[in-house]
């Protein structure tokens, strides 16, 4: 077997299906490079950048919720949010952060101050995303 | 018997009313396409997801530490029912008919001495349940402000399920939409979310191997059991959005067929009027003449 097939579906759609070369991702328990044959694993996703290298170019994908499975037909990772880092914005995702940052300090009731520390979390997640892909 | 002028308003108004039903069926023409294409993008995320699903599952049972989405609480006392439907009218028969097969539902467990609990997604079940079953219902849910079905409005849902059951409100959980056969047909159906339904047998072949997990797989699908409710929400709903377009096509196509075929039969009415009435005149004059 000399590639991996790989597939990276989120609940709107199919976000890749392709034979790569390698596949890094990160799990709960840290990083996991995943080459073609490798074995049967289960693990769930902790928010980051799954790296693919597809004929030596590697492109960078942000995940967020999920988890990954290898099979002998291929490796599969469910995700929540799946956002290519090529789409992110560093700026734009600033703005938001302090955005997010003042609905955290209006919230007025304990629900709405959880959904914005929820979406906050989530932003600043992927801030560090990209900021490690520089 | 109606005059000539009753006949013509008549035949305007069905005309108007034909014209307006032709442009809701071109709508819903137009939205079943997007959302049949957002039903089948959906679809591989689901079914990963049973598949994953199915392998922990088979090797958790008989485990006592199974945990309760998917094993149940060991009780079968509270029922919660949730039924989608959409939020408007005008498609024929589609919502009545998953009220009906939640009714019959309903009835059959409250006849089993059951206690039920309802949520409604969508104003038109609110609308039907409400009446015979509203002190039943404990939650509602409008979508009504939703421009398009994203994965977070079935997540809040998912999540109102979840804390009703966290605080122990509910002992089992069955979801109620109509799936997309085709254009023509729906299928009212009624899948459980807890316990968890698992479908055995899709498992792939590891040759032997088996899974290595990480966390281990009790971990996993603590956290896989939750997202997966989401999902199968997320995907009663697209299911749903695709049935109502169809449902309402079908619906609004019969409507101008009909508006046509009462058009031709007032025109025909019309027009024999229209003769008589220039006979009777034809006679008026000419017996009035040989009078003279």
């Amino acid at each position: 077997m000399t590639s991996l097939h790989f597939e990276l579906v989120s609940p709107e759609r199919l976000l890749m299906s392709d034979d790569v070369d390698a596949v890094e991702i990160p799990g709960t328990e840290g990083d996991m490079g995943i080459l073609p044959g490798h074995a049967p694993v289960l693990s769930t996703l902790r928010p980051g950048v799954v790296t693919v290298t597809r004929g030596g170019k590697a492109e960078r994908i942000f995940v967020r919720g999920g988890f990954a499975e290898v099979n002998p037909q291929g490796l599969t990772v469910l995700a929540e949010v799946a956002i290519p880092i090529a789409e992110l914005d560093a700026t734009k995702i600033a703005q938001q952060i302090s955005n997010a940052q003042d609905d955290v300090n209006d919230a007025k009731t304990d629900e709405t101050r959880r959904r914005a520390q929820e979406n906050l979390d989530h932003l600043k997640a992927l801030e560090g995303a990209l900021q490690a892909s520089h | 018997m109606p005059s000539l002028k009753d006949l013509r308003n008549r035949i305007a108004s069905v005309k108007a009313t034909r014209k307006i039903t032709k442009a809701m069926q071109m709508v819903a023409a137009a939205k079943l396409r997007r959302a049949q294409e957002a039903a089948l993008a959906a679809r591989p995320y689901s079914e990963r997801m049973a598949a994953v699903l199915g392998n922990l599952a088979s090797s958790m049972t008989g485990r006592d530490d199974a945990p309760p989405l998917l094993a149940g609480t060991g009780s079968d006392k509270t029922h919660l029912l949730v039924v989608c439907t959409a939020e408007r009218g005008l498609c024929g028969g589609f919502n009545s008919q998953i009220a009906k097969l939640a009714r019959e539902h309903l009835e059959k467990l409250l006849a089993e001495g059951k206690t039920i609990k309802i949520i409604t997604v969508g104003k038109k079940g609110n609308d039907i349940l409400k009446r015979l079953y509203g002190r039943y219902i404990v939650d509602t849910v409008d979508l009504r402000a939703a421009r398009s079905l994203q994965f977070s409005h079935a997540q809040a849902i998912a999540e109102k399920v979840l804390a009703l059951f966290a605080e122990g409100q509910f002992d089992a959980c069955t979801l109620f939409f109509a799936e997309f056969k085709s254009v023509i047909a729906q299928k009212p159906t009624a899948l459980r979310l807890v316990p968890a339904s698992v479908e055995g047998g899709g498992a792939p072949d590891l040759g032997g191997a088996i899974y290595d997990a990480e966390p281990d797989e009790g971990e996993i699908l603590a956290d896989l059991l939750p997202r997966n409710i989401a999902v199968q929400i997320f995907r009663a709903l697209l299911e749903n959005a695709a049935s109502e377009q169809g449902a309402r096509m079908s619906a609004m196509d019969n409507a101008t067929r009909n508006a046509g075929d009462m058009i031709n039969k007032l025109t025909l009415k019309y027009n024999r009027q229209r003769q008589a009435q220039i006979t009777k005149e034809l006679i008026e004059i000419i017996s009035g003449a040989e009078a003279l």
